[in-house]
């Protein structure tokens, strides 16, 4: 054990003996003149691209760029939530990759990221919704992914406070539950990552900004940034809603559209919601953080932004939904509201690997679920990174896709109305 | 909150009474057995998607149905120009 890593021996003997104050969790460092890897956007997908490439393929000569700072980006603006219950084979094995991860992270990066499988519940208003559960049921127990429908009478032992009789404006059948979703601290996987791969020699550079690439037969030689050029051999982009802004800077396009997703807390109360549940008929889904906020999402602005900032309108769509279902919740009042932009693609599918530049590689498309996937999203990041070639299980969501004309469509997995 | 006038009823709308309809200027081919797989896909797929200046159709939805054209910035949100479709932003 280093007298750094975070454990009940070294906080006691850090609150113990005078002068053991704890380092910073990551340096602050400029950047260097040349990188084996240089990765644009220091967000969890960046920031996690970073660590498999130094933990498991032994790149270290690394920089993250981020233009604000960590954790400011959607890994600081989303919900929360982590699931794993896409349709798909292809999605499926992705998406629990991610889960996976996820749960043995805590260990693996020595950071405490308070995953918390507290079960994801979408309700089931009618008889379509649960014919399609059932559906996606079969499906998940062919991807081998776990997933249940749960009758009305649970629904209502498992969320008391739900509107579920007769004056509820829609009905609920029953649900369909994903015991191993719920939610996790986000900041913690941003700032976990960052430190779990600062300490295995990777630069990260805050309030850098990319300016340009410098191109030289028709690959990247340079990224430009606002603290100087940096040589490179190849470069991953992770920056979500900004993606189709660095891709102009290399000169190819993408099939991405940046809209605002808007999410926002009420003031902390006792607990009173113990899973995390969405209601496609409000369209809006609701926790409890931990400290005892409610924390709500729901619609997509349905037009682009680089706003990073919620509105009036989607504020009361959500608040209003949230009241009709949880009519006690009435009786709180909302603390703080943002926006995060989220780059949606046609088919809701992750765009990953390969672009047109031979040695740039990308992890875009998420839309509005890119947090769950954080870790799956790095290591095939990181794969292509440290060999060239993509990672099995990222060959079905190249950019390629959209020309050859084999789309994955997830657009009904993905929870919200794109 | 993003106001428009339209510029066929004159009415002022919000925007849950406009409906946004992609970028604007995007060209559907007019023979599209003629065009390479390439073209098509551009077409059907790839977008500008700029952070600034965008050019984009608006439908004044919930007032007279007409679609137009709209000038905005994707980070401030600002209009500097609302037109008919005749016009060329």
């Amino acid at each position: 054990m280093k007298p750094t890593d975070y454990s009940l021996f070294n906080l006691v003997r850090r609150g113990v003996w005078p002068g053991t104050a704890w380092p910073p969790a990551w340096r602050s460092v400029k950047p260097g003149l040349a990188y084996d890897v240089v990765i644009i956007g220091g967000g969890g997908h960046g920031l996690a691209t970073a660590y498999y490439l130094a933990a498991q393929y032994g790149v270290s000569r690394v920089a993250v760029l981020e233009k604000g700072w960590i954790g400011g980006g959607n890994t600081g603006r989303n919900t929360t939530n982590v699931r794993s219950d896409y349709m798909f084979s292809e999605s499926a094995a992705l998406y629990d990759l991610g889960l996976r991860l996820y749960e043995g992270l805590a260990d693996d990066i020595n950071f405490n990221i308070m995953l918390s499988q507290r079960g994801w519940l979408t309700l089931i208003h009618d008889q379509h919704q649960l014919e399609s559960a059932r559906h996606k049921s079969n499906w998940l127990a062919c991807n081998g992914v776990d997933g249940e429908i749960i009758t009305r009478s649970a629904v209502k032992k498992m969320l008391p406070g739900l509107c579920i009789d007769d004056s509820a404006r829609y009905p609920v059948l029953g649900a369909f539950l994903q015991k191993r979703g719920g939610t996790i601290r986000h900041d913690a996987v941003a700032w976990g990552f960052a430190r779990a791969a600062d300490r295995l020699g990777v630069d990260i550079i805050q309030n850098c900004e990319v300016t340009g690439l410098t191109m030289k037969g028709g690959r990247v030689a340079e990224v430009r940034t606002s603290l100087g050029s940096i040589a490179c051999d190849r470069v991953g982009v992770a920056v979500a809603g900004h993606s189709s802004t660095i891709t102009a800077m290399a000169g190819f396009g993408l099939p991405v559209t940046s809209y605002p997703l808007q999410a926002m807390v009420s003031e902390p109360v006792k607990p009173l919601l113990n899973h995390v549940v969405l209601s496609p008929g409000t369209g809006v889904y609701i926790n409890q953080s931990q400290k005892g906020e409610l924390v709500m999402g729901g619609v997509l602005d349905l037009y682009p932004s680089h706003a990073q900032r919620g509105n009036f309108p989607s504020i009361e769509k959500v608040v209003t939904a949230a009241v009709e279902m949880f009519p006690e919740f009435r009786q709180l009042r909302l603390m703080r509201h943002w926006a995060g932009i989220v780059d949606v693609v046609p088919d809701s599918s992750p765009i990953l690997g390969a672009t047109p530049v031979e040695n740039l590689f990308i992890n875009c498309g998420w839309g509005t679920g890119g947090f769950k996937a954080i870790p799956a999203g790095g290591l095939v990041l990181a794969h292509s990174l440290a060999t060239g070639r993509t990672h099995p299980l990222a060959e079905r969501f190249g950019l390629d896709r959209f020309r050859s004309n084999r789309l994955v469509d997830e657009s009904a997995a993905a929870g919200i109305a794109h | 909150m993003i106001i428009l006038e339209c510029p066929y009823c004159h009415e002022q709308r919000v925007e849950d009474e406009l409906r946004y309809g992609g970028e604007a200027n995007i060209q559907r081919a007019t023979d599209p057995t003629a065009v390479s797989d390439e073209v098509w896909t551009d077409y059907l797929f790839m977008r500008t998607n700029p952070k600034g200046w965008r050019d984009e159709q608006w439908c004044c939805e919930a007032g007279c149905g007409q679609w137009f054209k709209v000038r905005r910035h994707s980070v401030s949100h600002a209009i500097e120009t609302v037109a008919r479709f005749d016009v060329v932003l």
